[in-house]
């Protein structure tokens, strides 16, 4: 490893990202294991993430770890002011790894370099979720059989969406295709196609998914939130467009798989749940083997 | 020797030796003297401002007796001069001339424009990546931001 600590999912090579990816696989196989025995997990939200926190500390308990730490900052002495500075400081005696979600954007980087344990970022504000990446790729490895030559349609907000830009840079290191499927308020930024368009790789722009859908290997989709948009009547417009039902899966590629970084609202049909295409269920349970591989490679046990 | 006289010349004492600094907008001297920390020295310092130039508009210059500057000290003037010219002085005379270059990191000098930056919550100092010289985009180390020559604040 580059640096001890996983801030943003650019600290990794490729040849680290596979390892972490095969080693995940390892996990899957012999989930429940006494590797972490001894050691102590703290676990810092800063702010809520019941789903995030859930998944790192059942990757912790299955290993034999114990947790501790806070689910938001209320519960903290950050309300007395403390600085994340002394948090930090303070937290390194107690802990061998920290997990950490804050607002704050760079916190977790900034953190990295006053710990003297390895840190996880698990979200600092809009900026980096490096493990929710890692996951992705998981799960997109698990059922393509490949990272290489993938059509890759992602929908909703892809405007502010970190999930997204996440997973495009990430995806960008292998031969992809991009379809981005977005209202005109949420295209893609042109920085990040900037950015393809420098690497050479593919990736074309509409506004619908029926246009689209069936040549994909992986439709990732994403929330549209209402308070994206600064005129209510534009949202009103589009919410719909973006909603994926199970008719419109009838003529998509055969293994092509749906992923959701979750929570849904409505964007994808209940109908779609049954469909052997929907994905994110799984996808969740991926992110127990792959934040498992992710602690023990920044520990060095594996 | 030109006459003090002269309503056209500068007012401005030549130095023995040091460094003069030319080509310095008018509106970001004191940026300049406060990037180079000259306010916390005791070198005899003259300096002119709200000149004409013919092609910056009004500028203003620096002389720092005494005073020569390593080219990693100097570059850190780039983000406010970026056309600073530099004469260095032996014994009255120019010796060589340098031209400022925007550096590839920017430590403690600009402020990150996002808000939600940790660098503008707690006592952390800036540290960016120049990703672009002309103009001037800085990527912020911690919250990987870039703050464009537009919204750049100079701490």
């Amino acid at each position: 490893m580059k640096s001890r600590s996983l801030v943003s999912i650019d600290d990794l090579t490729t040849d680290e990202i596979i390892k972490i990816l095969g080693l995940a696989a390892e996990f899957e196989k012999n989930p429940i294991q006494d590797i972490l025995h001894g050691k102590v997990v703290a676990t810092l939200f800063f702010e809520p993430s019941t789903r995030t926190r859930l998944s790192f500390e059942s990757a912790v308990n299955k290993l034999g770890g114990k947790v501790i730490g806070f689910t938001d900052s209320s519960s903290s002495s950050v309300t007395k002011g403390e600085t994340l500075n002394d948090t930090i400081r303070t937290v390194n005696n107690y802990a061998d790894l920290i997990v950490m979600r804050h607002p704050i954007e760079g916190s977790a980087r900034y953190a990295s370099e006053i710990s003297t344990v390895p840190v996880i970022n698990a979200g600092d504000g809009a900026n980096q979720h490096p493990t929710q990446t890692m996951l992705d790729l998981y799960s997109i490895l698990k059922t393509q059989g490949s990272l290489d030559n993938l059509n890759i349609c992602m929908v909703g907000d892809l405007k502010y969406g970190r999930t997204v830009h996440s997973l495009l840079m990430a995806m960008s290191r292998w031969k992809t295709s991009f379809n981005f499927v977005a209202p005109e308020e949420l295209m893609m930024p042109d920085e990040y196609k900037l950015y393809l368009r420098n690497l050479g790789l593919d990736y074309y722009e509409t506004a619908d998914l029926n246009e689209v859908i069936n040549m994909a290997d992986i439709v990732y989709m994403t929330r549209v939130q209402r308070e994206r948009f600064s005129d209510p009547i534009e949202y009103e417009k589009v919410k719909n467009a973006y909603v994926l039902h199970d008719h419109m899966l009838n003529e998509t590629r055969p293994g092509m798989k749906i992923l959701h970084p979750l929570p849904r609202v409505n964007e994808i049909n209940t109908d779609v749940d049954s469909n052997s295409k929907a994905y994110y269920f799984e996808q969740a349970l991926n992110g127990v083997y792959t934040r498992q591989a992710i602690i023990c490679t920044l520990l060095g046990l594996n | 020797m030109k006459s003090i006289n002269d309503p056209k010349q500068l007012l401005v004492s030549a130095i023995e030796s040091g460094t003069v600094i030319d080509h310095i907008p008018a509106s970001t001297l004191f940026k300049v003297i406060k990037i180079l920390g000259l306010d916390k020295i005791s070198n005899q310092i003259t300096f002119g401002t709200n000149l004409d130039s013919k092609t910056d508009g009004k500028k203003a210059i620096i002389k720092i007796a005494g005073k020569f500057f390593e080219d990693d000290d100097i570059n850190r003037i780039a983000l406010v001069a970026p056309n600073a010219k530099l004469n260095i002085i032996h014994d009255y005379k120019v010796i060589e001339k340098r031209v400022v270059s925007v550096p590839d990191t920017i430590t403690a000098i600009a402020k990150c424009m996002n808000p939600k930056c940790i660098t503008n919550f707690e006592n952390v100092t800036t540290r960016f990546r120049v990703v672009s010289k002309k103009p001037v985009a800085l990527k912020c180390h911690y919250c990987e931001k870039i703050t464009d020559q537009e919204r750049m604040e100079i701490i």
